[in-house]
This record gives structure tokens, C-alpha cells and sequence, in this order.
């Protein structure tokens, strides 16, 4: 054993991690993030035991709307990332393709790869645990819709960091829903959440879908509101990524991302 | 003769560092030219800027009579490149990969246009193979293809031999002098090999430090610097103090 070389290969990583922020990053708030979302949980169900008595259905309920959320997100960053992988992108950029072509065909192939995700799993919840999440009825479209513009935002925010900052970036597409996961209020309602905690979840689209798919499956009632909060903040979220994205475009053309964005 | 590449004075700064710095130059139609530079010089830079993946600091560059900046799409339409640092998806077959070029480049009659291309870079038999799994002189054929799949009037070319062995080469040397002399394109050729650029070029540009530091017919540089061939040429200048000119 040679304390020289495990030292050598240990710099080789080191310096990986100090020469990127994303990376280091990525080290501190997983744990920050997974002791969040758990903390919340757990408190919730300590003092709400009797919370879900009447719905058994929920949890399962909202773990696959968030699935679905999160599987659309992933699945657009997947899209991008694979180009810089198979070091294809610079071919797709010198394509005589619009920057509205490339993100539209991106958000159609995410659509179909969330689907093939997401209907076997709603054919299994009902055979293997008799929930159905068509109990939903009507408003279970609107809530995908919802959460299908939210993902898809999440990854042209994400991309634009790709853009801008290089594949570095690529541990942050892993984990932006991880992130958000805690103020989304997925498994909980919204006063769990410290008072901070609420301001921020409230500017987000995924509290309004959450709490509207626990208040029909749980006081069987219908709040639009809700459903008119989760749209209005998808319309600014979405405009904001797609605005953020052509920043980020037109930077990387600055910086020349777009040329060594394979290395 | 049109120029079909018209660069006026381009600069790209990268922060304080000046990658390039002011250069002019024509390319015509049924052209080749040779871009060369040892690493660092801006060779890459300017190709990039000429693809649009590079916003020039300051100049103008049109392509076709075409101002770039403002025609991107319809510019990218008529050219093409080629680099052994780029790759096509791994995981498709070939033909995948031409067919989805050819949807991206709006090609008319697809079938016929990937069966000339195979036929012309002999991947006939490696259509229906995956891309990943080819030799790198393999490799390079498909590329080409690619790069050709739209017809381009104007192909820029950076290290198109490299890693090939030299029948290989050889062959795309070969293809691209023919292609060039049936379809009347213009080419720039960014290279290492000075045996390449001798057999291709008509004239060439010696880059280093950001700068067009030489230029002229490979012959006239050979005679004016009185070196034997163009690579002492090339080593001479990239190995001096900018006293050219």
C-alpha cells in the first residue's frame, strides 16, 4: 500500500469538488434536504394520528402524483443530459433548430416518457392495494396538467443551468425535487411547515395541487381555488424558465459552453 | 468567384483573454481553405464563431451573403461540420441517426439522400449496425454522412483525419476533393496534417495567438519562408515571434 498514490487519487477527487460549485452544492443539501422532508413527516404523523383515518387511499394517492411530477422533470433533464453524454449536443445546436423546436420537442417527449411511467402504476394501486386514483374524477386531470407544467418547468430551469454552467451542473438536475420536496407538503398540509416555511410553500404551485388532492380524496369537496392558484403560479414559473432558458442560451454563447460542453 | 464565407474583423474576448483577435478572411466557392494554428490559437474559436455557437465579441461574419447574426436558422441550413471531438447518439443504428439529422435539416427525399450518401462513403452495409459499436475510421464516414445530409453549401471540417489510419484517411481525403470539385462547395479545413492541407487547400491561413500571422498558397509559403515543406513552414512560424508578414 502506498499512502502516496491513495493520497494522488484522493486529490484527483478533491479537486474535482472544490473546482465546482454545484458539486459542493449537491454535498450539503441532500442530507439538509432528506432530515427536512422526513422531519416534517414524522412530526406531522406524531400529532395527527387520526389525520387520514378516512382516506387510506391518500398517501399512496399523492406519492404517485408526486412520482409523476417528479418523473417529468427528470425525465426532460434525462433529454438534455443524454446529448451531452452521447456528445451529441453540439450537433443538435448547429441543427437549424429554433430554441422554441428544441424545447417543445423535449416537453412532448417528456409527456410520453411520464406516461409510460405513470399508467402502470395506476393499473397496480388498484389490484394490489384496491385504491384507484380516479377517485380524483374530473379534477385529477387538471391536477396532472398542474404538476406536468411544474415539471417540465423544473427542467428547462435545470437545462438552463446545463447551459450556463456546464454538465457540473448535472447534480442539480438529480435533485431538484428532492429539494422542493419539503415546501411541496406531498405527504402533509401546509400548517406542519414552520411560518417561514409556509411563505415560500405558498409561492409554489405544488402546495395548491397537494392540498386539493387530499381535500377531495378526504372532505370529498371540490376548492377551485386551488386549482386557480396552481395554474397562476405555473403560468409565472413556467414564462420565467422559458425567459431564463434563452438568457442562458444566449450566455452560453458568450462564454462558448455550447462548443466544450461535452468536456 | 462568390465568397460564400465572408469574415470581417472578428474578435473574441473571453473576459481580459483575447481568443481572437480581429481576423478577416474569404472563403469562395469550390474552395478549400486551410485554417492553421497550434493549439491556442483560435482555429476552434473561429469555427465556433462561424457555427453560431460563439457570439463574436465585435465583427461580422456572413455566410452566403447572409449576415449570421441575423440569419442564424437560414445560415445553418446551408452548412455543416464535421469534428472527431462531436458524436452521434451512440445507442441508434446509422440509419436512425441520418434519418433524424435529415428531419432536423427538413431533407426532402430522405431515402434517396441517405442511399447516395452511403453509396458515395461505401456505409451501405452499416446502416442497421449501432452507431456506438463502429471503428473510428467507420465512425468518420457516418459523421460525414451526417455532415453531408443537408447538402451544404459550406462545410467547416476540424481535424476530419484524425485517429484514421491511412487508407482511411485517405479515402475521406479522396471524397471530400470530389465532393467539393461535383457540388462546388466551400470548405474550411482546420488541420494538423500538413500532407492534408497540402493536397487540399488552396490557400491557407496560419493562425497563433488570436492572429492571422501568415496566409498565401501552400506553395508561395513554402517559397517565401524557403522551407522545404509546408509543416517546416508551420513549425517555423509557430515557433517565432509574430516577425511574420
Amino acid at each position: 500500500m502506498s499512502l502516496t498514490r491513495i493520497y494522488g487519487l484522493f486529490l484527483r477527487h478533491f479537486y474535482l469538488i472544490t473546482r465546482s460549485f454545484p458539486r459542493i452544492l449537491d454535498l450539503v443539501y441532500w442530507p439538509s434536504i432528506q432530515i427536512t422532508l422526513w422531519g416534517f413527516i414524522s412530526n406531522f404523523f406524531a400529532t395527527h394520528t387520526t389525520y387520514y383515518n378516512n382516506a387510506v387511499g391518500v398517501i399512496l394517492t399523492c406519492a404517485i402524483l408526486y412520482d409523476f411530477l417528479f418523473r417529468t422533470s427528470i425525465g426532460f433533464n434525462m433529454l438534455f443530459l443524454e446529448e451531452i453524454w452521447s456528445r451529441n449536443f453540439t450537433n443538435l445546436f448547429i441543427a437549424p433548430m429554433r430554441i422554441g423546436e428544441i424545447l417543445t420537442s423535449l416537453v412532448i417527449t417528456a409527456l410520453i416518457r411520464s406516461l409510460i411511467g405513470l399508467v402502470p402504476a395506476i393499473l397496480l394501486t388498484s389490484p394490489l392495494f384496491g385504491i384507484s386514483i380516479l377517485d380524483l374524477g374530473i379534477f385529477l386531470f387538471f391536477l396532472f396538467l398542474s404538476l406536468y407544467i411544474f415539471g417540465i418547468t423544473l427542467g428547462i430551469l435545470v437545462s438552463s443551468g446545463l447551459l450556463r454552467f456546464g454538465p457540473s451542473f448535472e447534480n442539480i438536475a438529480w435533485s431538484t425535487m428532492f429539494l422542493l420536496a419539503p415546501f411541496g407538503c406531498i405527504y402533509y398540509p401546509i400548517e406542519t411547515l414552520p411560518e417561514i416555511f409556509q411563505k415560500i410553500a405558498y409561492v409554489l404551485p405544488l402546495v395548491y395541487i397537494f392540498e386539493e388532492a387530499r381535500n377531495i380524496l378526504i372532505n370529498q369537496t371540490v376548492n377551485i381555488e386551488n386549482v386557480y392558484y396552481a395554474f397562476i403560479w405555473n403560468a409565472f414559473y413556467f414564462s420565467l424558465s422559458i425567459a431564463l432558458f434563452y438568457y442562458s442560451f444566449n450566455a452560453a454563447k458568450n462564454k462558448g459552453t455550447l462548443i466544450n460542453m461535452g468536456e | 468567384m462568390k465568397n460564400l464565407i465572408e469574415v470581417q474583423n472578428i474578435k473574441k474576448n473571453y473576459g481580459k483573454k483575447e481568443a481572437v483577435k480581429g481576423i478577416s478572411f474569404n472563403v469562395e466557392e469550390d474552395e478549400i481553405l486551410g485554417l492553421l494554428g497550434p493549439n491556442g490559437s483560435g482555429k476552434t474559436t473561429t469555427i465556433g464563431m462561424l457555427l453560431g455557437l460563439l457570439q463574436p465579441t465585435s465583427g461580422q461574419i456572413f455566410i452566403n451573403n447572409l449576415k449570421l447574426e441575423e440569419n442564424r436558422i437560414q445560415i445553418l441550413q446551408m452548412i455543416n461540420f464535421i469534428s472527431p471531438y462531436i458524436e452521434l447518439p451512440k445507442k441508434l443504428t446509422v440509419k436512425q441517426n441520418l434519418y433524424v439529422y435529415s428531419k432536423l435539416y427538413k431533407v426532402e427525399n430522405i431515402k434517396e439522400r441517405i442511399e447516395y450518401l452511403s453509396e458515395k462513403l461505401r456505409i451501405g452495409e452499416l446502416l442497421n449496425s449501432i452507431t456506438g459499436e463502429l471503428s473510428s475510421g467507420q465512425k468518420n464516414r457516418v459523421s460525414l454522412a451526417k455532415a453531408l445530409v443537408n447538402e451544404p453549401k459550406v462545410l467547416l471540417l476540424d481535424e476530419p483525419t484524425a485517429s484514421l489510419d491511412p487508407e482511411v484517411g485517405d479515402f475521406v481525403r479522396t471524397f471530400l476533393e470530389e465532393y467539393k470539385k461535383e457540388k462546388k462547395i466551400s470548405i474550411l479545413l482546420a488541420s494538423h496534417n500538413m500532407n492534408e492541407v497540402t493536397r487540399l487547400c488552396k490557400s491557407v491561413l496560419m493562425m497563433k495567438n488570436g492572429e492571422i500571422i501568415d496566409q498565401g498558397k501552400p506553395e508561395d509559403l513554402i517559397t517565401k519562408h524557403g522551407r522545404a515543406n509546408l509543416e517546416e513552414v508551420f513549425l517555423k512560424l509557430s515557433r517565432s515571434k509574430n516577425e511574420f508578414n
